[in-house]
């Protein structure tokens, strides 16, 4: 069985993608104001539905598992959530957000009644509908963001969202909407939490705009990802481990279980990083790279390219991972939140790949032995 | 190639691949605009420190990173009054011609005789170590092509004062 089928869906870049809850269909943006949809057949992705309503740049999709709605934002500073209605067409619904830039990053809360923008206007709309009116409407959580915000997540109680953001600070932050949730128990971020309570602010070690924040299964630790190569994960109470890292920087994070998280970026190979014995460590790259096939006589063949093409050596730019460029997302694609067992990642090459850990991992231990 | 040229094309070569993290970044100040950021300078938090890499006082390149775009600034060597010219008459050239370069910008920095744009469309759409390259290897040709002109402007106005003079043999 194959552990990886990479599909390309676009030649440009793929800005975001997202699956529905049986995984059968994709939502993906092929850098330009158009959302496109695939449903899958067999071996290949299928277009069968193109929604145009957004004038620039879509920048964030995310398709809510149970309640099958898509929430699109973009650089047009509009988000709209789509609903599939009777006749089988997707529907935009405006959403009030009251923001003045670009919509960089949406996501659904985990039980779908609420979603959170972020945006270049320095704030974070949280939507949630608003029954009286009929449509969707935003508060907004401003207090400690002073730049762009480039990641969000939430916390699995719903109420809790962490931000990451371009003024080098990952913060904990409540969402909680009075009407809308009902009054969550304590967490270890805090025990009360009224809108915009901030409940955590980290930075970094060397300070790097944070491109990406995920919360742990459990909700009890906070991991982000830095433009001056570290990972941070960040506990209550404000203890911070940061890991530094030789390469590149990371642009997406994804916890598979409370001691393993993959992240990848512009190295365009998917790394695991494991915690062991209280300590965490870049474990190994998942995307091991191919060798390339090399000819029985390279001195031969490159003495004949200098005689013909009057070159040498081998002119082949493809680098030798499964990603030709920057990894920009990292989806959860199949297993439950505590351990995932596929992921979906998706990069500025247009290619869309899912990962199997479990035979990656096997694969690895073959090696090993 | 010289032994000092060789740790000079790796340090501007690994300052550029790190500098190359590039992402689709629109404008915090204008609405609906995106522009690269290393020339708008609309927000402070989104421009890293410039790095100067320099072999000697007369070779440089600077490198300004920033959140979409980056700037590469190089110096070339002018050693006398010729490659002065030659450096500017050869820069002006390709500068009249930037939209062919994709990457070129049509004015260079105060103090540089050449400088590149590079912005978050152009990683997109073509290899970021090709880019690299591409710099790298401009780099090292550009002395080259210098010295060449320099030596056949050199042995043509030998041969013109040849000519001119051998009128009054």
């Amino acid at each position: 069985m194959s552990s990886t089928e990479v599909y390309q869906l676009n030649f440009g870049p793929i800005t975001a993608h997202s699956f529905n809850k049986d995984r059968t269909q994709v939502a993906i943006c092929p850098n330009n104001n158009e959302v496109q949809i695939y449903t899958k057949a067999g071996k290949s992705w299928n277009l069968i539905h193109t929604l145009a309503e957004h004038d620039k740049l879509i920048t964030s999709i995310d398709w809510a598992p149970e309640s099958n709605r898509l929430v699109t934002s973009s650089q047009d500073r509009n988000t709209y959530v789509w609903n599939l209605d009777e006749t089988g067409e997707w529907k935009p619904t405006l959403v009030l957000l009251r923001i003045n830039r670009a919509a960089t990053f949406v996501r659904w809360s985990p039980n779908e009644n609420k979603f959170a923008v972020a945006s270049g206007a320095r704030v974070i709309a949280i939507c949630y509908f608003d029954e009286e009116h009929n449509w969707w409407t935003s508060k907004h959580l401003k207090k400690p963001i002073r730049s762009t915000v480039l990641s969000l997540d939430w916390h699995p109680n719903n109420t809790l969202l962490a931000s990451g953001s371009a003024d080098f600070k990952a913060c904990v932050i409540s969402a909680f909407i009075k009407g809308v949730d009902k009054r969550p128990p304590p967490t270890a971020w805090g025990e009360k939490f009224p809108f915009n309570t901030v409940l955590g602010e980290f930075s970094n070690g060397s300070g790097g705009w944070i491109h990406s924040v995920a919360f742990s299964p459990s909700g009890e630790a906070l991991a982000f990802a830095g433009h001056d190569s570290e990972i941070s994960i960040a506990y209550p109470g404000g203890a911070i481990k940061n890991i530094r890292l030789t390469g590149l920087p990371y642009l997406s994070l994804l916890w598979t279980s409370e001691d393993k998280i993959i992240a990848a970026g512009y190295d365009c190979a998917p790394v695991l990083f494991e915690k062991a014995n209280e300590e965490w460590k870049l474990s190994r790259i998942i995307d091991a790279g191919k060798k390339k096939v090399m000819g029985e006589s390279t001195a031969f063949n490159r003495f004949r390219d200098w005689d013909s093409k009057g070159r040498g050596g081998s002119e082949d730019s493809e680098l030798n991972t499964i990603h030709q460029n920057t990894i920009t997302s990292i989806r959860h694609y199949a297993g439950t939140r505590e351990n995932v067992t596929h992921f979906s990642t998706s990069g500025l090459d247009g290619k869309l790949v899912t990962w199997d850990l479990e035979s990656l991992e096997n694969q690895f231990r073959n090696l090993k032995v | 190639m010289s032994n000092t040229l060789r740790p000079y094309l790796a340090a501007v070569r690994s300052t550029l691949t790190a500098a190359l993290c590039l992402e689709n970044f629109s404008s915090q100040v204008v609405e609906r605009h995106n522009k690269p950021e290393v020339e708008a300078r609309s927000s402070s938090e989104v421009v890293m420190n410039p790095l100067i890499i320099s072999r000697n006082e007369n070779e440089k390149v600077m490198i300004e990173p920033s959140v979409n775009s980056i700037r590469i600034s190089i110096r070339i060597k002018q050693a006398d009054e010729i490659e002065t010219i030659l450096c500017k008459k050869f820069t002006r050239f390709m500068m009249l011609r930037a939209e062919n370069f994709i990457i070129l910008r049509r004015k260079p920095i105060d103090g540089y005789s050449i400088s590149f744009l590079i912005t978050n469309s152009h990683t997109e759409q073509m290899y970021k170590h090709k880019l690299v390259d591409f710099i790298i290897q401009f780099m090292e040709e550009v002395d080259k092509e210098i010295s060449e002109m320099k030596l056949s402007l050199n042995a043509r106005a030998r041969i013109v004062a040849e000519s001119y003079l051998s009128q009054f043999d």
